[in-house]
């Protein structure tokens, strides 16, 4: 049986569909499956080093499309985790270098050999979104608690739904339960309200996802943290399993309220 | 990040804001209520309107607007004169 291809995508750029496919696939690797990572950024490719494996490319994905490599001479095979491969966008190329015909055929090819192909798909709702969700069976859409990144996920959601991708699941990246807890932020009852989708995760912001991207590791292979936890819960949902979304935000809460208890009077700590 | 709490600030409340300005422009992106469909409901309200007064059709503005957690549809019409007869049942 072939693999799921699985589109990351969000509209509006900077709120965190890198990150987030780095960790889904370090996570689902991490678990044993085979997983593909193809950066669709044509131009403007950022999963390589946010994966830490900018040294070791030779061969992008225009290559192998144009025939100049094979499938397997481009794959990147990341020595950190067992079965984890990034397919890279070419960097000197334009986004009509690929065809959504062409990457079709690619995810397909890749899809006969991993259990899970994510393409990180570029912001945007034109040539580059096109191509990144031509061979998806499925999509995930990266929003975070702002009224431009919400009102771009809706708009992606209605070009999903357009193109037959029913029912993308949504991951809500960057939540602040400090600013949710004194009303100054979208939680996440009334995002999914307004955008009436199946919610698959929330991601609080964390120091810990800039540290980790500083040095190139996706901040899921660390063994504690609250971001780790919430990329490991993320992932076991998409497995299907039943973790409730709330244990994190709860746990959370817990833990900000036993920091403040301790810093009273100190400059609160954020995040 | 700049915390407002460090300086003795407190805003609270800017959600609902975030929230309503979400829905109204959600309504007009979702096409519910594009400006063709705004311009065809326009077009048959004086259609109706004009059975029953003379109204200045160059005036007529038909609107969606926000009034505080609720989208009003909010028509101004200018009437130049009521018809006669307008307000009997048979003609």
């Amino acid at each position: 049986m072939p693999g799921r291809v699985v589109v990351i995508t969000s509209g509006k750029g900077g709120v965190g569909k890198t990150t987030t496919t780095a960790n889904l696939g370090a996570g689902l690797a991490l678990e044993g499956y085979r997983v593909c990572l193809i950066d669709a950024d044509i131009g403007l490719r950022n999963l390589d080093v946010v994966m830490g494996l900018e040294n070791r490319i030779v061969y992008d994905l225009v290559d192998v499309v144009e025939g100049r490599a094979r499938l397997r001479q481009a794959l990147i095979h990341d020595k950190r985790v067992e079965n984890l491969y990034l397919l890279p966008a070419a960097q000197t190329r334009e986004k009509d270098a690929l065809n959504p015909e062409q990457m079709k055929e690619l995810t397909a090819a890749l899809a006969e050999e991993f259990d899970f192909v994510l393409v990180d798909s570029p912001a945007g709702i034109e040539h580059g979104f096109r191509n990144a969700v031509a061979g998806a069976d499925e999509a995930l859409v990266v929003t975070t608690p702002e009224v431009a990144a919400v009102r771009d996920a809706d708009r992606i959601i209605g070009m999903l739904e357009a193109r037959d991708l029913r029912n993308p699941r949504l991951i809500i990246n960057r939540i602040r339960t400090d600013m949710v807890r004194r009303g100054d932020m979208m939680d996440i009852d009334d995002i999914i309200e307004i955008l009436a989708i199946e919610l698959l995760g929330v991601i609080p912001d964390d120091e810990a996802v800039i540290v980790a991207t500083n040095r190139g590791e996706p901040v899921v292979l660390q063994s504690r943290g609250r971001c780790a936890e919430a990329y490991r819960n993320l992932v076991d949902r998409f497995l299907g399993k039943d973790v409730p979304i709330v244990a994190l935000d709860g746990h959370s809460k817990l833990l900000e309220r036993l920091r403040s208890w301790m810093a009273l009077g100190r400059r609160p700590v954020s995040g | 990040m700049f915390d407002l709490r460090r300086w003795g600030a407190r805003t609270g409340g800017s959600k609902d804001a975030a929230k309503d300005r979400l829905r109204l422009v959600l309504m007009y992106d979702r096409k519910a209520l594009s400006p063709e469909l705004l311009n065809r409901i326009k077009d048959e309200m004086v259609g109706v309107i004009s059975k029953y007064m003379e109204i200045d059709e160059e005036g007529v503005q038909v609107d969606l607007d926000q009034n505080q957690d609720q989208a009003m549809l909010v028509a101004n019409v200018p009437v130049r004169q009521v018809r006669r007869g307008a307000g009997g049942v048979s003609r």
